[in-house]
């Protein structure tokens, strides 16, 4: 088993590790350090005590892989309504990245019903091979069976590498999976790369909101898997020539689904899918009144954007859930983020700090939107909307 | 209906900062809570067991402290509660910590609903809800923001929030659901509740107490391992104008036009 110790020996009783600890882990008790049980392991400690090194943990690790045998990085390639999804390309581009270094094929999984087209599309982007299970009981939302068979597709071919989108899709499929085989699963990565001496997948991504950045790896357990946050990674580009090939995997029983498709409702607005959207503007507090969304909604339009909002306008009623913005709705990574009248909650940040142009517009010059934010305009929203539409309309 | 709720206790806030030297979270000082995505799931169980009767068992994984937390929950409404607790939980990522709620939720036993928060606002991985379905060999929904209804044939209609709209669905019990916020508006705890919470006894069990392999628990049951935490950089210098309206939205123009960021009729494709 795993086990932190002190060697009291060694311990001077300097309280440096006390400090260090985020978990209130540690006390001094008679001059040594005793870790108590809220103790998770996370090693600040040990660093604190760098001088002394009076704290060994001591890690061991259930099951490992024989990780020698896996090879290759792979996607899955999500798609719906006969479209391969947008985070598609994304992932392809982080994997071709990954194999300049690494020096292996890629590869992506793609399991549906008449989806040939959709994996000559995917070979296109350059992809070594697609493993394909084409079936009629493969539907859209159809998770429950698909993580199986994502599953033994992984087990008969052993990627060394799986990626998946951080969509809503990708981020309840790849846990089944990862749980399935046992192995580790990083999510909603914004940064992949290789270690140089270990060849280790360095696994970045955001937690606390987006206000601690941590890098994962996954050292004996294989495949090394990760969700990709939507909009991160540069796409992947097509080209002409193709010479990937096309592998059927249909020896694979495919189970009944056990999650059955009622009906899928698009929602009315074009300008709620925030995922995809490259522009989002968003209204807040400011907008005093729902009718006022009109004019967010015009600014949209106008730059082909989609309508976020804070929690404050959507718990007012104002507008629909689906569009919130935040800690407790949405996570967006548009090229553009037009916040107006809203005051930067840290729970709003944590939703959108990692769109690529923050742009504030705020009567309150001391709203902490403008401070995370690139550019902000001070002044009444009501007035600036207008200006900037007449300006952009020219 | 036999219902368990899994929520997890993480710190009040978001703004958590780190300790430049040591390069570690500073926790000091914030009050834990309850995940306020674990606080729908909580009310929705609830709420389930008034339409439909049963029990709503409430269930955690961490060190003692987290008693707090279940008696909160018992406040809200819960009729029992659980405490996974031991050191060999500890360190664990989250396929140990699905791996041991699994192994509580067996020992509950005859469980029919199984219900969480989409996500942990500290984690923010969302992995424990589909791990936990798969160690228990049970489908799972995630994102679910309306339970519409459970019929006699123990099938359950579902609407699932997707990026785009949503979908409905139609699954078997047992099954494993996630929740977003709009499923409903939580309840104050009641005065009859408090009390109720204060007396309660918390069920508390270590990795004796229920069927486990002691090897996938905590950090040796964790396939991953953090070796790096850092805070992100701060977007350099934003630029702020606040002098008249015109000139300022003039000046953005121009700034977005310079830097090469296009909007709207300037990619000339309004």
């Amino acid at each position: 088993m795993s086990s932190i110790e002190v060697i009291f020996d060694k311990c001077i009783g300097c309280g440096l590790c006390v400090k260090a600890c985020p978990f209130a882990a540690i006390e001094l008790v008679d001059k040594k350090a005793v870790i108590n049980e809220k103790c998770t392991y996370c090693g600040a400690c040990v660093d604190a005590c760098k001088k002394y090194q009076a704290i060994v943990i001591t890690r061991h690790t259930f099951e490992k892989h024989d990780v020698t045998q896996y090879k290759g990085i792979c996607v899955y390639a999500e798609h719906r309504h006969g479209k391969l999804s947008s985070v598609v390309a994304e992932i392809i581009g982080a994997a071709l990245k990954l194999k300049n270094i690494l020096k292996v094929p890629t590869s992506a999984i793609l399991l549906g019903h008449n989806v040939k087209p959709l994996a000559e599309e995917i070979l296109s982007y350059g992809v070594d091979e697609v493993w394909m299970i084409d079936n009629p009981k493969i539907g859209d939302f159809a998770e429950d069976i698909q993580a199986g068979l994502v599953t033994q597709v992984i087990l008969e071919k052993k990627p060394e590498i799986f990626l998946g989108g951080g969509t809503i899709f990708g981020r309840s499929l790849l846990p089944k999976v990862a749980s399935n085989i046992g192995t580790g699963l990083t999510a909603d990565c914004t940064e992949l790369e290789i270690d140089p001496e270990t060849k280790l997948l360095k696994q970045t991504r955001p937690a606390f909101g987006g206000n601690i950045m941590a890098t994962i790896l996954c050292q004996y357990h294989r495949p090394q898997m990760a969700t990709v946050r939507h909009k991160v990674m540069k796409e992947a580009a097509k080209t002409d020539s193709t010479q990937g090939k096309i592998i059927e995997m249909n020896h694979i029983p495919v189970p009944d689904p056990v999650i059955e498709v009622l009906e899928f409702v698009q929602e009315e607005s074009e300008t709620v899918n925030l995922a995809d959207a490259d522009f989002i503007i968003s209204g807040g507090r400011g907008i005093k009144d729902p009718k006022n969304f009109a004019l967010i909604q015009e600014l949209a339009k106008a730059v082909g954007g989609a309508v976020g909002a804070s929690r404050a306008a959507v718990d007012a009623g104002w507008i629909p859930y689906s569009h919130q913005v935040g800690q407790t709705g949405k996570t967006v990574n548009p090229k553009i983020y037009i916040a107006c009248g809203i005051s930067g909650a840290i729970q709003h940040l944590a939703g959108m700090k990692g769109s690529d142009i923050i742009i504030a517009i705020n009567s309150d010059p001391e709203a902490p939107i403008f401070d995370v934010a690139h550019f902000g305009i001070v002044g009444d929203l009501f007035e600036v909307v207008p200006e900037l539409l007449k300006q952009i309309n020219g | 209906m036999n219902i368990v709720v899994c929520i997890k206790q993480v710190p009040d806030t978001t703004d958590v900062k780190i300790n430049p030297e040591t390069n570690t979270l500073i926790r000091e000082g914030v009050e834990s809570i309850i995940n306020p995505f674990d606080a729908y799931a909580i009310e929705e169980g609830v709420r389930l067991k008034e339409k439909y009767g049963g029990t709503v068992n409430v269930l955690s994984m961490g060190p003692p402290q987290v008693d707090a937390s279940l008696r909160e929950a018992i406040s809200l409404g819960a009729d029992e509660a659980y405490l996974l607790t031991d050191r060999t939980f500890a360190g664990a990522d989250t396929l140990a910590t699905a791996y041991t709620l699994a192994a509580g939720i067996r020992k509950i036993g005859d469980v029919d609903i199984i219900l969480m928060g989409r996500q942990a606002i500290d984690g923010d991985t969302g992995q424990v809800g589909p791990e936990v379905a798969e160690n228990l060999d049970i489908p799972h929904v995630t994102d679910i923001r309306k339970i519409e209804q459970i019929d006699d044939q123990g099938s359950i209609y579902l609407e699932r929030l997707l990026e785009e709209g949503y979908v409905r669905l139609k699954t078997k019990l047992p099954v494993v659901i996630t929740v977003v916020k709009e499923i409903n508006e939580p309840r104050l705890p009641s005065l009859k509740g408090k009390m109720l919470a204060k007396k309660k006894e918390i069920n508390t069990w270590s990795a004796k107490d229920v069927e486990v392999n002691e090897k996938r628990l905590g950090l040796t049951g964790s396939p991953t391992q953090v070796v790096k935490i850092f805070t992100p950089p701060k977007p350099a210098g934003g630029k702020v104008f606040d002098g008249d309206i015109k000139d300022s939205v003039g000046k953005l123009l121009r700034e977005l036009r310079a830097s090469g960021i296009l909007m709207g009729s300037e990619k000339g494709d309004e």
